[in-house]
C-alpha cells in the first residue's frame, strides 16, 4: 500500500510541484537581479565627479545634478522637522492620553486608510492647497509630503508605544511619577527604536516619491542654500529622472540618477535595520 | 500602636462588577499586615485602592473612605503623586526599569526634585543596604538593571521604593515569581523592613502570612470576612469560611 500506485502518483504530484516553486523563485530573484544589474550597469559608469558636483549650463551643453541632490536634501530636513513633531505628539496622545477607545480606533483606520492611498491624489491635493498659496516650490513639496508621511510616522510611532511593558509605567506611578514624566523617561526611551525606524522608512519614502512632487514643487535645477531653495521651485532626484529621460532624452543621466537613487535606497534599508538590530541589543543588554 | 492607613465602607467596581464590598478595616503603623484569599477575592484590588492606583483603570468607581494619617486620600486636595510617595508600592512581578541600576534607584528622589550627585549617591547606597542587596551590586550600580536574576531585580524593586522614603509599602504578592531562597531573602527583609516602614502585603501563600504577617485580613468575594492578629486568625478563626480557607477545604 505504502509503494503502491498511490505513492507514485503523489510522488510525481510533489516533484512537479517543487519544480514549479524553484522555477517562481527563480524567475522572481532573477528579475530582481536583472533590474539591479541593468540599471546599475547603464547608471554608475555616467555617475562622474562632474556630474554630482555641477549644475546644468546650457552654454557649456553639460548636466550636473548637484542642484537635485541638494533639493532632495532639503525636502527630506524640511519634511522630517515638520513631520516628526507632529506624528510623535500625535500617537503619544492617542496612545496616552486619549480616553475615547473608539474615535482612537477610527484615527488609527484613518490613517492606515491614508497611507494605502496612491501618492498622486497627495500632488493633486497639494497642489490645491500649498502651490496655490505659496507657489510651486519645495516647500509647497514638503508639505505634501508632510501630509502623505504623517500616517505612516504617527502608526510606527504608535505601534512602538504599544510594546513598551505597562509594567514600566506602574512602576514609575508607583514612585509618584507625574504622567509627563513617566512618557518622558520611561515610555518614550522605550519606543525610540520605533520612531527612528519611522523616519528612516520615510526617509526612503521621500527620495523615492516623485508623482506628488510633479505637482507642487516644480523641475528647476537651480543651484540654493536651504532657504531661498525651499522657496523656489526645484526639482528632486526623482523628478530630475523623469525630466531628463522624458523631456530631453538624456538617458544616461537619467540611469545614472536611477542608480544613484537604488544605492540610497539600499543605504536607508540597511540602516533601518541596523538601528533595530543596536536597539534590540540594548534592551537585552 | 497608632493606625496608619483605614478604610471605611469601602466599594468598588469595575465597570458594572463589584470588586470590594464594604470593606471596614484599620492597619497599624510599623507592622506587617497581609491579605489572603482566594484568586478573584479583592485583595490585590484593595491594595491598589491604597495608593490610587487603580485611578489608571478608566472603568473603576469607588464609593467610601479610604485614610492615610487621618486624610481621605480621595479628597480633591490630595496630590495623589504625593501619596504614591509616602505610600510605594511592589508588584507581583520585579519591573525594574531598562537602565542601570543606579538609575533605577534615583528615579523617584529624582522625580520629586533631588538632582544633587553627592546626595543621590548617598540615597541609592541607602536604599540598596536597606533593601539587603548593596553588597551584590555595589560593584555593576551603572550596569543594566535587567541583568540582574529574578530575585535580586525584586530586592532592586524594593529599595527603589524605598529610596522615595515611604511611610507604607504596598508589596502585590512580591514572592510569587520567584525561587524559594530568594523568597526567603525578601521574607526576611519584609521583617527587618517593619522597623522602619508600614507593610501591606497581599500572598497567596498562607505560610508567608503565618511566618511574618502580625494581623491578617481574609477576602472572600469581595468581602473583608475576618481581620485580626494572624496567630488567633489562623489558631482560632470566627468565620466558618475563614475556618474552610485556611484548612484547605476551597480556595
Amino acid at each position: 500500500m505504502i509503494n503502491g500506485k498511490i505513492g507514485k502518483k503523489r510522488k510525481a504530484y510533489i516533484i512537479l510541484m517543487r519544480t514549479a516553486m524553484i522555477l517562481s523563485t527563480a524567475l522572481t530573484a532573477s528579475l530582481v537581479i536583472f533590474l539591479l544589474l541593468y540599471v546599475l550597469g547603464r547608471g554608475l559608469p555616467n555617475v562622474t565627479l562632474e556630474l554630482l558636483t555641477t549644475k546644468p549650463s546650457y552654454l557649456a551643453g553639460t548636466i550636473g545634478i548637484l542642484p537635485d541632490i541638494l533639493n532632495t536634501v532639503y525636502i527630506v530636513l524640511a519634511t522630517l522637522v515638520i513631520v516628526i513633531p507632529l506624528g510623535v505628539g500625535a500617537a503619544i496622545y492617542l496612545t496616552e492620553y486619549a480616553k475615547n477607545k473608539k474615535v482612537v480606533g477610527m484615527i488609527e483606520y484613518a490613517a492606515e486608510t491614508l497611507s494605502g492611498i496612491p501618492s498622486i491624489i497627495y500632488g493633486l491635493v497639494g497642489m490645491l492647497l500649498f502651490s496655490n498659496n505659496f507657489g510651486t516650490s519645495l516647500l509647497a513639496g514638503a508639505l505634501t509630503l508632510v501630509i502623505m508621511n504623517l500616517p505612516t510616522v504617527m502608526r510606527t510611532t504608535q505601534e512602538s508605544l504599544k510594546t513598551v511593558p505597562q509594567s514600566y509605567r506602574e512602576g514609575a506611578f508607583g514612585l509618584g511619577a507625574g504622567k509627563w514624566r513617566v512618557i518622558r523617561t520611561v515610555v518614550i526611551p522605550g519606543c525610540v527604536d520605533g520612531v527612528v525606524t519611522g523616519c528612516i522608512l520615510s526617509i526612503g519614502r521621500i527620495l523615492g516619491e516623485s508623482a506628488a512632487l510633479l505637482f507642487t514643487a516644480g523641475f528647476a535645477h537651480a543651484l540654493n542654500d536651504i532657504i531661498s531653495g525651499l522657496v523656489s521651485p526645484g526639482a528632486t532626484l526623482t523628478v530630475a529622472l523623469y525630466v531628463y529621460a522624458k523631456e530631453e532624452g538624456e538617458f544616461e543621466v537619467a540611469f545614472a540618477i536611477g542608480a544613484i537613487l537604488m544605492i540610497l535606497t539600499l543605504l536607508i534599508n540597511l540602516s533601518a535595520s541596523l538601528v533595530q538590530k543596536y536597539f534590540a541589543k540594548r534592551r537585552n543588554i | 500602636m497608632s493606625e496608619i492607613m483605614t478604610a471605611k465602607d469601602l466599594c468598588l467596581w469595575y465597570g458594572n462588577t463589584q470588586a470590594l464590598k464594604n470593606v471596614n478595616i484599620s492597619m497599624p503603623e510599623k507592622s506587617i499586615t497581609a491579605f489572603i484569599g482566594p484568586s478573584g477575592c479583592g485583595k490585590s484590588t484593595f491594595l491598589k485602592t491604597l495608593n490610587r492606583m487603580n485611578d489608571l483603570i478608566p472603568s473603576v468607581r469607588i464609593t467610601g473612605e479610604v485614610c492615610y494619617k487621618g486624610t481621605s486620600i480621595f479628597d480633591k486636595s490630595v496630590d495623589v503623586n504625593e501619596l504614591r510617595r509616602d505610600v510605594g508600592m511592589v508588584f507581583q512581578k520585579p519591573n525594574p526599569f531598562p537602565m542601570s541600576i543606579y538609575d533605577n534607584i534615583a528615579y523617584g528622589p529624582r522625580t520629586h526634585g533631588t538632582t544633587n550627585r553627592v546626595k543621590l549617591d548617598e540615597i541609592v547606597e541607602q536604599a540598596l543596604r536597606g533593601a539587603a542587596i548593596w553588597d551584590e551590586v555595589k560593584d555593576r550600580l551603572k550596569k543594566n538593571a535587567l541583568g540582574l536574576s529574578g530575585g535580586q531585580q525584586q530586592r532592586l524593586c524594593i529599595a527603589r521604593a524605598l529610596a522615595v522614603q515611604p511611610q507604607v509599602l504596598l508589596m502585590d504578592e512580591p514572592t510569587s515569581a520567584l525561587d524559594p531562597i530568594s523568597t526567603s531573602r525578601i521574607e526576611e527583609l519584609a521583617l527587618q523592613l517593619k522597623e522602619k516602614y508600614t507593610i501591606i502585603m497581599v500572598t497567596h501563600n498562607m505560610q508567608q502570612a503565618v511566618r511574618i504577617s502580625d494581623n491578617t485580613a481574609f477576602f472572600l468575594l469581595g468581602e473583608l470576612v475576618e481581620y485580626g492578629k494572624t496567630e488567633k486568625l489562623f489558631s482560632q478563626p470566627k468565620d466558618k469560611r475563614t475556618e474552610d480557607y485556611i484548612t484547605g477545604r476551597f480556595g
